[in-house]
Parts: C-alpha cells; structure tokens; sequence
C-alpha cells in the first residue's frame, strides 16, 4: 500500500469512531503527539504521589491514613498503566523517565504547588482529582486503543479520590471556626491552579486543534473548564465555603457560571520551571530513581543467575 | 537507549473460576516470579481477579491489521457453519 492509502484507512477510522491499535498504520505526528501526552499523563500520576505522600506519615487518624495509603498507590499504578500505553509507540521505559528526569518532558502543573495543610490534602482530592476525573472521562474514547484502555480502568479506580478529597473537605467545613477556615485557605489556594489543569484557552492552545482532529481530545480546554465550574460550584456552597472569584455569577443565558480565568502568565511560569515546587519536585524523582538502581541491577542479576532473562521485544 | 527496566510482560486475568482469562495490560518484571507478583500488585488491587497469566511480549504472536481481509473473510461465505442456515421441520419443533 502507498502512504496515501494507510493514510486513508487511518482517517476512516476516525471517521468511523474505531480505535486505532499499535500495529495500525498512524501518521508520524499523530505519534508523536500522543507519546507527549500519555507520557506527560504518565509523569503527572508518578509526581502527583509526592504532594499527597507529604502527609501520609501525618494524617490525623488511622482510617484517614490507610485511605490516602491506598490513593497514593493507585496514582503510582495510574502511571504504570500509562508508561506502558505509551511503551506501545515505540519509546522505552527508560527513555521515558529520562524525560522526566531531565526535565525534557511535561508534567502538570498543579503538582508544583506545596500542601501546606491537611485540608490542601482534602482540596487536592476533591478538586484536582476532580478536574482529574473530568479530562480522563473524555479520555475513555479517546482513539488510540491501549490509552483509551488505560482510562477505562483509571477511572473505575479515580472516583474513590474525588469523594475521600470531600469527606476531609466535609468534615473541616463544618468542624470548628479553625478547621472552617483551614478549608477556606486550601480552597482560595487550589481554585486557580486546578482551573489551569484543563491547559490554555482554546484560542491559545497549540495542540488542541491536532488533539480534536484526531479524536485524541473529544471536548475542548474550555468546555472542560467550564463543566469544572459548573459542576463544583454547587458543591463548594454545600460546604458553606466561598470560591475565590468575585466576578463567579450564574448566566441564565448559558446555563453555565461566569467566572475568572487563572492568571495564566503565572502558568506558563510554573510549566516553565518556575513554580514553588518544581525544583523539589524533580530532585524527590531523580533521589528515587538513582536509590532504586541497585534494586534493578540486583533483579537483573538474579534473573540472569537463574537464566530466566527475557529478552526485551 | 538500553532498558534496564526489565523485559515487558503481558498480563491476562481470570475473574472468576471457570472464566475465560482476558487480557489487562503490561507490565516490566525481571523474572516470572516478579511479572506475578508486579501483577498482583498492579492490577488486582480491587479483587479484579482470582488467577493471573504473565507471558513475555515478545512470546506473542499477532496477526497484522493489513491482514483482516485476506485472513479472516472467508469466515463471511461459510453461513453453513452457523445452526441459521437449516431448516428444521415444525413438526419437530426446538433442536
């Protein structure tokens, strides 16, 4: 077949709402642009254990701290399922975290600012695997097939997170004067960050336009931002809190809330390397990794030792 | 770039005894012992499964998507094959 015909049966795929697979014929660009988000997805779920790590040892009660135990695993297990997703376009493990560990590759934003209180943990949860939860919804019929897989059982496993987030919201709103405002603070400080997880606007966004064409995205930055919205607000007022937007007010019109965008100069600043943690964040990654090499090589080892090595396809 | 990740497997999971075992994903592991209990670990956090299969990737062998037509249409001209194509008399009812 000529490049013009795979290219045909690529685009009736789409056309048709098929998945694409591994083996499928799919343009180079369209490769590479889901190698940068499923590996940017990857490293979001690996450097997201870090912030919410920050308080198992300190969680207020054992239930609490079985729970975010078993949430911070989850995430590390999220990152798995994703770096293997993304291993089936042909990029290896190790060239993966090398771009995390360099700082070559992306991760989200949202993991460079610092949880300074248990209630950021409960924010963390409630809004952030929130807005998590509404991307990675779309992101089940996304069209590449082992990504839109990977969803699927994210997912399942992510509402969990978005509900123990405001059962710690819940219990700090309608706690004591203190803990009220506890919740206010990590609320004021969560709200604009997590509204820049859905990324630019559309007007802005450079890869949105590829993303929509390939079925990769099914909703745009905006309509995702505006569903955030619209979905917590309610929320937020069930908890007797106040979001941190004078201009947030309800337009009969579009059945939707005006509100602020974020200030996104300070999130190009923040992708860029220049948020409170970004420095940290990566340092935390690169300890870890170089720790565990001894870990590898003695695995590796034993595997030889027994002659049980697989060689890698 | 050399992976020092170890070998990738793939991981099928039976959901309950006397099930057929469907594939879940992938995984890294140095050696059969570790592909188990990686998938243990991995992927039957919430009771996916009673019993797992880990098989090396490169062990798989895949037919090629530019083979649909060629490999699997015959299958389409062969309604005989199916207990539709027959006729069974009223008189004798449900076979």
């Amino acid at each position: 077949m000529e490049v013009n015909k795979f290219e045909d049966v690529f685009e009736g795929k789409l056309a048709k709402n098929e998945m694409v697979e591994p083996k499928d014929w799919m343009p180079d660009n369209y490769r590479k642009h889901l190698i940068r988000q499923i590996s940017q997805h990857a490293h979001s779920e690996i450097v997201g254990m870090l912030p919410e790590g920050n308080w198992i040892t300190r969680a207020p009660s054992l239930r609490s701290k079985v729970v975010l135990l078993a949430k911070v695993q989850d995430e590390g297990g999220h990152g798995l399922y994703l770096y293997t997703a993304a291993e089936t376009l042909g990029i290896s493990r190790d060239e993966l975290l090398d771009n995390l560990h360099t700082g070559k590759a992306k991760y989200s934003s949202i993991f460079n600012y610092p949880t300074l209180t248990w209630a950021d943990i409960g924010a963390v949860g409630w809004l952030v695997d929130g807005a998590a939860i509404m991307n990675q919804v779309m992101l089940q019929r996304t069209s590449y097939g082992p990504y839109a897989r990977a969803m699927v059982r994210i997912c399942k496993e992510e509402s969990f997170h978005q509900r123990q987030g405001f059962e710690i919201m819940t219990r700090l709103a309608f706690g004591t004067e203190d803990q009220k405002a506890m919740a206010q603070d990590a609320l004021n400080r969560w709200w604009y960050p997590t509204m820049m997880m859905f990324g630019p606007p559309d007007a802005e966004s450079p890869n949105s336009e590829n993303a929509m064409k390939w079925r990769i995205k099914r909703e745009t930055n905006d309509q995702l931002r505006q569903r955030f919205v619209d979905q917590t607000v309610p929320q937020v007022q069930y908890l007797g809190l106040t979001v941190p937007d004078a201009n947030l007010k309800w337009n009969e019109a579009k059945k939707g809330y005006d509100f602020s965008e974020p200030n996104w100069v300070e999130f190009k600043n923040v992708i860029s390397g220049n948020g409170p943690c970004n420095k940290e964040r990566l340092a935390a990654r690169n300890k870890a990794h170089n720790d565990g090499a001894w870990v590898r090589e003695a695995a590796q080892a034993f595997a030889k030792k027994r002659n049980e090595i697989y060689v890698a396809a | 770039m050399s992976d020092n990740q170890g070998p990738v497997w793939e991981i099928f999971l039976q959901k309950k005894a006397g099930q057929p075992f469907v594939h879940c994903g992938s995984l890294h592991a140095f050696d059969k012992e570790m592909a188990l209990q990686n998938a243990r670990d991995l992927y039957t956090r919430r009771n996916e499964g009673v019993s797992i299969w880990a098989v090396p990737s490169n062990a798989i062998v895949a037919s090629s998507p530019e083979d649909i037509g060629p490999f699997f249409e015959p299958a389409n001209d062969k309604v005989y094959r199916h207990p539709t194509f027959y006729q069974i008399p009223d008189a004798i009812g449900h076979m």
